[in-house]
Formats: C-alpha cells, structure tokens, sequence
C-alpha cells in the first residue's frame, strides 16, 4: 500500500468539500473494493476522506410505497433489519447474502453502488425495483445510473447520500455464484408491480442491465414459464475463466426462472 | 497397568498454542537488526533482460541494499540444485539448467526474481522495488506442455525443452499384449495443474553473527536439515556447521515447503553481505506466482482386458510439465513416485510407462500432497471403472477379479507390496455407503431434476519411500532415513527430538503417545522438539507420509536402546542378572518375581549413579537412532463417492462420500481422521474446484483466490470414515502412513460418480459448473 493522507470530515458537506480540493483523493465508504486495491498497489489515492463516522449517511426508513437506505449503511444492518425483511423480503436476502460476514458488516450500499463492479449485488436490485439514488446534488433514476464497467453517473466528487426502492408485490433474487470469489457470475432479481415487471442482471455484462423480453413476459403474466423460454444472447456478455458468454447467457433464463419460482412462494 | 496409548484419541498438545495464537511463526521472529526484503518479480513469461538499472531504487528512502543476478554471480552463490538424477531411455542423465537465485540474463516464468530490495521497512523495501527499472526483450513463452518439445528451448541445454524421456517396462511385451487383447479401453486425461496454497505463505528470516561467523536461517520448511545441507553444500559453499536452520511453528506445506527457494539463499547470503538480520514473507499474490505449483500431468492410458474383464496390460504415456526451472524433487515425482504406482491394487502382469519431462515458461512443478501418486491413482483407477462400462460389468466385481490377494507381492513396476487386504475395506465401503440402495437415491434424484452418479476408487500408495540404497540407485542424490533422540531427564520426564517435521499432522501428540505408552509416563511428561538444526541431531523431514513409518521408528529404535540400558541399571538395582529383567510400559520386574523398579526410579539412578555400576556403564539416559526403512509401507483404501448434478447449471454437489482405509496401526484415530478429511478435501478440490491456468502469454489468469478455487468448507460433505488394519510388517509399530491417501483417491472416485452421472467417457477437472453444463450441451448435441 502506498502512503496517502487520511480525513474523517464531521459532516458529508464537509466530506464534499475535503474531496474538492483532492484531485488524486477517494472517498472511502466500506473499503472492501478500495482497501484491496490499495494493498495491491493497484490503486493509490492521495487522500482517503473517510465517510464512517457520517452518521447523516446511515439509517433505513420504511414507508407503505418505499424502503430509503442511507449511503452508508452496512450490507449486515439491511440484512437484519426487520422492516426491510417485511417490505421487500429479496433486498434483505440479497443483501444478507453479499460476500462473507466480513464484508457484510463493512460494506456499505453506497459504496457499492458508486463502484459499480460488474459483479455486484446491489446494482441488481437498483435496477429490478426501479430505486432512486440521492445524492448530494441531486436525484439519479436507477436507468439513468449504471454507465458501463466501473462507470457510473456520478460526477466528480458528488457523493451518494441514500437509495429509495419501490415496495413491488413480490421480487426475488437468484444468485449463481463464480466458485472462486462467490460474487455473482450471474444475479437475477425480479419484481412484479402488478402488470408491470422488472428484471435486473448482474454479473452477466460490463455492467447491471434490465431484461426487457423478460419484463415484458413477466407483465403479461408473472409466471416462471413466462421466462423459461426465454432464450438470451450471449453478445455482448462477460467471458472468463469461470463462465464463457453462452454459459452466462444460459443462466441467465435459468436464473430468471428460479427468481420467479421464488417470488411466487 | 494403565490403557494404552496407542490408538487413543487424545487431544492434540499443539492445539491450546495455535488456538490461542500463541503459535511462532517464521514472520512472528523478529530479531535485532530486523530489515525486510522485497522482491522485484518479472512481468513476462519469457524474456531476455537487456538492463536492470538499480540506480533509484538504492537512492530511495529506507533502502540499505539492491542486489540482482549479476551481485550473486560476481559472489559465486550457486544455482540451486535438484535432489534426483533421472537417467533417461537413453542412459542419459536428465538435463539440468541452472537455476539461479536471481534470474541471470534472462526470465522464464512470471514471478521470477529480477532484484531485491533490501531497506529499513517493508513498506520502503516494496516502494524502493517499484522504481528497479527493468528493461525485458520479450520472448515468446511456450506454456502447453504437449507443445514443449516443438517450440525453441528455454534453457541452452535443453534445445528441445526436453528434461528427459523416461520408461519403465518391457514395451514390446506389452505392446504384444495389447494385440492380442480382446478388449482395450483408451483414455485420455489431463491431471490438473494446482496452486499449493498453505495457509502460512513462504517466509525467510536469516542473520548473521560476525562474532562467531555463523548464520541462522529461520524458514517455512518441511525439512530444516535438507535446507541447510543443500543451500550449505550445494548453493553457498559454506561448512554446515555455520548454519543453523529453524522450521518454527509452519501453517501447512502440503509439499510446497519442502523444497529449497531462491528467496531463502538469497536473504541468508545478504544478511552476511550487510550484518543484518534480513526478511522475506511472501504476500499471497508472490505463493500464487513462486510456491512449487503440483501435477500437470498430459496421459494417454490404455487397459488390455480380456473378455471376462481380467486386466492383461497398461500402457502409460505421460508429458509431464516441470516448469521452467527443475525444483528441487520435480523430476523423481513424475516418474518413481508414478510409473512404480500403476500396479494399484490389482494383479495386472505387464505394465508400460513412458514420461517425456519438458520444460515450459511456467512456475516450477514439485511435489504436493501425493506426489505422482494421486496421478497414477487417477490413470489406474479412471481406466478400470471405464473398463467396467465398456464391457458392461459391475466396477465393483472388475475390481475383485484383479485384485492382489497374495502377499508379499511384486508388482511388474518395481514395489513389492508388503501386506493389505482390499477385499475388505471394499467391503467395508460398500457397507458405509449402502451402495446396495444407490439405485433408489438417483431415482430420487431424478425426480429432483437432478442427476446422480457413483465412483469408486481403490488406490494404493507408497509411502516412506526407501531404503536410502535402493533410492540411490533410481537417482536420488539424499538418504532417506530418519534420526530420532530420547533425553530421558534425571525425574523420568522425557525430552524426544525427531527429524520429522510436523507443519499440522499433530505430532507433538502422535509421537509423545508413543513413547509415553512405550516408557508408561503421563503424557504430559514427554516433549517432541523438531524443527531446529542446533537441536535436532539429523533429519530428512517429513513428506510423502513418512513421519511416522520412519520417523515414528527412528523413535521406537532408540527407545529400545533406552530400555536396553535400563535393563542393565534396573538388574544391578534389583540384584538380578540383566537376562532376568522383563520390560513393559514402564516397569523393569525381575521374571517371576513381584521384585520391581519403575521407568522414574531407573532414569533417576543413570543421573545420581551412587548405586550405579559406574564400572560396565556409563551415567545418564540418552539415546539416538538412524532409522533406515527395508522397504516402502502401502496404505490402501477403498473410497465411495456420490454426486448430484444440476442438470440446468451443471453444478455438481458431493452427496455422499465413504472413505475406508487401510493405514496399518493407528496411534491416534482423530488426528489420523483429520488427515483424511483434509487429504480429501483437497483430492475434492482437485476434481471440482482447483485448476491453476496460464494463458498463452504465460501470464497466471488464476493468481488469486478470486479466481483460483481452493474448497471451502461447504463444498465437502459430510464424510464418512473407517478404517481396517493389516499391520506393516516390516516396521515395529506397524504403521504405514495417512498424510496423502484422501487426496490420492478422491479425484479418481469423485471423476468416476460424476462421469456416471451424466453418462459420459471423460470431463476434464477441475469439474466446474462450466465445464459439466458444457459436456450435458455437447452430450445432447451428439443425440440430436
């Protein structure tokens, strides 16, 4: 790991503005995607402007139309928290089941929104629910958000401050996990709206999608059979090691299906 | 009399130190002086280093010293030597490229070290490495092992990237058989490349004493002795008594810290160059790139049967891929450890074995837990369960109509088995298993969506490998004995020092049971003490689930010494004649008589000798012992997997697994229960999750965990164990060794359930979802 000054602004304006005069600093959320970067000498920002003590970014609030998570939130505090597990019992699971128990209880939504790696739960749920992100400037819908590889809307230091998701009727998310570091190869997550439908994909491509040919079958009738047959292209999907296109492709449709099952149950 | 020990489950001493953390490691050990070492490693599979300019690197903060190459050559530090001498088809001796600490003139494989950085701190040692220029004229690398041979040599001595060409057996008798054969099943097999990955990565910590003119080396080893006798000998030209080398406490080494590393000479002959203490640990991501990587083994087998499924023959074509550098056993692993084992458990009467040794731009390949035996279990056992289908016979019944039921019995590739009975941990497995209502669970499992498979693997293995003279005359340019010492202390309390290096077998437990119960001490009152050079008087180490068959006997001959002597003091304390004496657990009793002296009483005298026959003997109790094996020991067992597979994802889950074997004697069943269970684990990880890549450029595309599968807990069930004993014969506990034996046959079993599964001759491990969904696919295409 490289030298870098550290800051623990008393306020997230305060954090904003530290961030402003550091062209080379970071923001640091949960560090479980930076810090390991930094250890491998892969990323070596100037400054770390820790968010932790922010206690303005933390906190869920539950409404009968709406779950809002501050940025900061842990994985573990979403997971646990009863009235998230009432209202939209997939975002709990899914982020009850994000990394390990260590990484649960380090990272933060924010954070792993603002990175936007390829693999990432969240992003998932952000786009199959249709959330708002709120940041210190402004409101990004979820469609408007995920910008490719690593890239989101966000602007130079502008700071993710909470997310807002839809209470659906019903959602799921399926994971299939990559064997070796068990982020998603491919995540599905659905939600019925009631004769509208959404699916979002992690994992698969550069970045989180929606399916449309499957939110178009869901609307029409939210069935698991209206999603098995629903063959996928590979163009365009991640191929590596541990899952060529085809074989994401393919678990795509599969997880989809499964997503369904669950949501029905 | 008190129960005995032996066979007892008792606790391990070790445990309350490592689980209270109070184990010391080699990085624990700081010394005075303490600088750091960092390793400038090459990018490139294969280049010509046209400069390395240290120039900034020196002037950075921190830094004391930059040494590359041209340093170690300019001191005459040699390259580091291989253990065995394969003498090839031709009567040739393989050939041997240098192999130098850092790399001379050119790199052959990712990880290579270019330079080190020697500073005050860790953190100023990896920056100053960061700014060590280097100027690389890339070469292209040559990474398949099967295209070695027609691609440009990586070494000048090897034109041809050919180490060797080995082959053991009479080729044109078998070749005769296989004509004559009314049938031959064929197969062709990858055995996976793997990463090690002891949880405690390599670490080296040397100092040097300008006072006395001598060094120690604290280092991640499995065999301290070995270390110091080949970097003193062979590397750095110095009297081994200069050197003292201390293995602490070692987090794992599975065979990966056997071996002599250039980051180990490298610290120690530094840390005389700057009067410093000088260490090394490797970070994860330097393990994945520089640990000794295992197998990588390209197999073309061949099983000639008769129409009743009798085995007539097997003919064995290897390519076996060393890496770029010969590790220090990389050439006796693909050949004497696994030629010699394709007899397995089976009366075959001819076999043939053929194994081209190449060199490639990756890293070095040695021994890992198993060593050439896992991949002659695999070849031997894959073979006779796809025999079984091919002649549409049960895998069980092919199997006992080979098998060996004489004993002693010399197989045609050399061994002479000792003992064993495989009939009955067959049996036994059969039982565990309740094979008798498999075909009720996979209708179950069908009903699921999920298809279910069995396999079977009976292996055999070779351990202890021995004796020295017969080891000598295959090549190997060491001994492969054991040295053991008892210190029997004034109060009766017993200090035993071992050549055998525990690095997670528990035999500070193990071998204090042993002389314990010999000596009949509380437990508590013996100390196992290994792992230091300065202490331990010889030592060859422990691999190849050796410990215990020759080091546990290195102990038991010198306890017999210690009793022999006691005799002697007991019958002049007991007025008798020493003929008289009679010995157990403890006690010295005059026969026939309740005239006695416990073992306390005897040690006490030999140390306050006023009654004492100073006259005849010596004072004191202590005794060592050299321990020389007459021949291998041959655990065997009979393992029996179930599998699952998805059919929509291809994921594949272990349902069941029973493992039997036949360890010989067991002195302590959890701990022996606990090899087996990693020992499996790992054979598991090898057939489903674990396979070390490169890609073309040479580049290692799984260089962390993110990307590399090692098993986790959840991906092994539940296992099933038992064991049956024929005792070795040829060594006085009876014991064989259980170290290696899951990992040996749990691929074969685990490759068997899963190609039953889904009704296909072969799928490649590692297994992966990816790879299983792949053959459904093309399983389902070939029906279309």
């Amino acid at each position: 790991m490289h030298a870098f000054d550290y800051h623990r602004p008393a306020s997230a304006k305060d954090a904003v503005s530290l961030k402003a005069g550091k062209s080379e600093g970071k923001y640091l959320a949960g560090g479980q995607s930076l810090v390991q970067a930094m250890k491998l000498r892969l990323s070596s920002p100037s400054d770390l402007i820790d968010l932790s003590s922010l206690k303005e970014l933390t906190g869920i609030k539950v409404s009968g139309s709406a779950v809002e998570i501050g940025a900061m939130t842990r994985h573990a505090d979403v997971a646990a928290a009863a009235d998230v597990g009432k209202a939209i019992p997939a975002l709990a699971a899914l982020a009850g089941d994000i990394g390990d128990r260590q990484v649960r209880h380090m990272g933060t939504i924010g954070g792993s929104l603002a990175n936007n790696d390829p693999a990432a739960d969240y992003p998932a749920a952000v786009l199959g629910l249709g959330a708002t992100i709120t940041t210190n400037k402004r409101k990004i819908e979820a469609d408007g958000f995920f910008k490719g590889l690593y890239e989101t809307a966000l602007e130079e230091g502008e700071l993710i401050t909470s997310v807002s998701f839809p209470v659906p009727k019903r959602a799921a998310y399926m994971k299939f996990k990559n064997p070796a570091s068990r982020f998603a190869l491919v995540g599905v997550f659905v939600a019925d709206f009631g004769g509208k439908a959404r699916v979002g994909v992690t994992g698969a491509g550069p970045s989180a999608f929606r399916q449309a040919e499957m939110e178009k079958a869901l609307a029409a009738k939210f069935a698991p059979e209206s999603v098995a047959s629903v063959k996928v292209s590979a163009s365009g999907l991640n191929g590596d090691l541990h899952a060529s296109p085809e074989y994401r492709a393919h678990l795509i449709t599969v997880m989809a299906r499964r997503a369904v099952e669950a949501a029905l149950k | 009399m008190s129960t005995s020990l032996i066979g007892a489950r008792v606790q391990r001493k070790e445990d309350y130190r490592f689980l209270t953390g109070a184990g010391q490691y080699t990085d624990d050990v700081a010394l005075p002086q303490q600088s750091y070492a960092a390793f400038v490693r090459s990018p490139h599979a294969h280049a010509v280093l046209k400069k390395v300019d240290i120039e900034k690197a020196k002037k950075a903060p921190g830094v004391i010293a930059v040494y590359t190459g041209a340093d170690l050559a300019n001191a005459k530090v040699g390259g580091l030597p291989c253990g065995w001498l394969i003498t090839d088809v031709k009567g040739q001796p393989m050939k041997e490229p240098p192999y130098p600490s850092l790399a001379q003139g050119k790199v052959r494989h990712v990880g290579e070290r270019v330079a080190v950085v020697i500073a005050e701190t860790l953190a100023q040692a990896k920056d100053a490495a960061e700014m060590v220029e280097v100027d690389y004229d890339v070469l292209p690398a040559i990474i398949d092992p099967k295209k070695a041979s027609s691609a440009k040599g990586i070494h000048e001595i090897a034109p041809d990237n050919v180490c060797y060409v080995w082959a053991l057996g009479d080729k044109a008798a078998i070749d005769a058989a296989f004509a004559k054969a009314a049938h031959v099943t064929k197969l062709d097999l990858v055995n996976n490349r793997l990463i090690p990955n002891a949880i405690e990565p390599r670490s080296a910590n040397a100092t040097y004493s300008r006072a006395s003119d001598d060094y120690t080396l604290y280092v991640t080893s499995q065999n301290p002795h070995v270390e110091r006798l080949l970097m003193t000998a062979f590397v750095l030209g110095l009297p081994e008594s200069k050197v003292r080398v201390v293995a602490p406490d070692v987090g794992g080494g599975f065979g990966s810290k056997i071996y002599l590393y250039p980051e180990d000479v490298v610290v120690t002959w530094a840390s005389k160059q700057l009067n410093r203490a000088v260490k090394w640990t490797a970070d994860r991501s330097e393990s994945f790139v520089s640990d000794a990587h295992g197998r990588d083994h390209v197999t073309v087998a061949e099983l000639a049967l008769d129409k009743d499924g009798k085995f007539l023959a097997m003919r064995v074509k290897t390519t076996a891929n060393l890496g770029a550098y010969l590790s220090t056993f990389a050439s006796c692993i693909p050949t004497i450890l696994y030629a010699t084992l394709l007899a397995g458990q089976y009366t075959t009467p001819l076999i043939y074995c053929e194994v081209t040794a190449v060199f490639t731009n990756t890293a070095p390949v040695d021994a890992y837990r198993g060593a050439g035996r896992p991949e002659a279990t695999y070849v031997v056992e894959r073979l006779v369960e796809t025999a079984a289908r091919d002649l549409k016979m049960d895998p069980v019944e092919i199997r006992r109509k080979n098998f060996i039921r004489q004993f002693p019995y010399q197989t045609p590739v050399a061994l002479l088995y000792d003992t064993g009975n495989y009939e009955q941990t067959l049996d036994a497995a059969l039982q565990i298993a309740d094979v008798k209502n498999f075909p009720k669970r996979r209708e179950e499992s069908l009903r699921k969506g999920k298809l279910r498979g069995i396999g079977y693997a009976c292996y055999i293995e070779a351990c202890g490998i021995a004796p020295s003279n017969v080891a000598g005359s295959l090549g190997a340019r060491a001994g492969l004995f054991e040295a053991g010492e008892i210190r029997v202390h004034p109060t009766g309390t017993v200090t035993v020092f071992t050549g055998s290096h525990a690095h997670g077998q528990g035999h500070e437990t193990t071998f204090a049971q042993v002389v314990a119960d010999r000596l009949g001490l509380p437990i508590e009152n013996v100390e196992i003490v290994h792992g230091d050079t300065s202490k331990v008087l010889f030592g060859m180490g422990t691999y190849g689930s050796r410990s215990i068959a020759v080091g546990g006997t290195a102990i038991v001959k010198a306890l017999d010494k210690i009793v022999a002597k006691g005799k002697k003091i007991a019958a002049h304390l007991l007025e008798a004649s020493e003929a008289d004496i009679e010995y157990d657990r403890g006690v010295f009793k005059v026969a026939g008589t309740d005239k006695k002296k416990m073992f306390g009483e005897v040690a006490f005298a030999a140390y306050v000798p006023h009654n004492y026959p100073l006259d005849k003997l010596e004072p004191g109790l202590n005794e060592n012992a050299f321990y020389d094996p007459t021949n291998f020991t041959f655990p065997a067992g009979s393992y029996v997997c179930e599998v699952e597979v998805d059919k929509e994802t291809g994921t594949t889950t272990i349902a069941s697994f029973t493992a039997v074997d036949d360890f010989g004697k067991v002195i302590n069943p959890m701990i022996v229960e606990g090899q087996v269970h990693g020992g499996l684990a790992q054979g598991i990880g090898q057939a489903l999750t674990e396979g070390c890549r490169y890609d073309e450029s040479g580049q290692l595309v799984t260089g962390s965990f993110l990307d590399y599968t090692i098993p986790r807990a959840g991906d092994v069930p539940m296992f099933q164990l038992d064991t049956r004993e024929t005792p070795c014969t040829h060594n006085p506990l009876g014991v064989k060794g259980c170290g290696e034996a899951g990992a040996i046959g749990a691929p074969a079993a685990v490759m068997n359930a899963i190609t039953d599964a889904l009704g296909v001759k072969d799928v490649p491990m590692p297994a992966t979802a990816q790879t299983v969904w792949k053959s459904l696919q093309e399983k389902a295409h070939a029906r279309v």
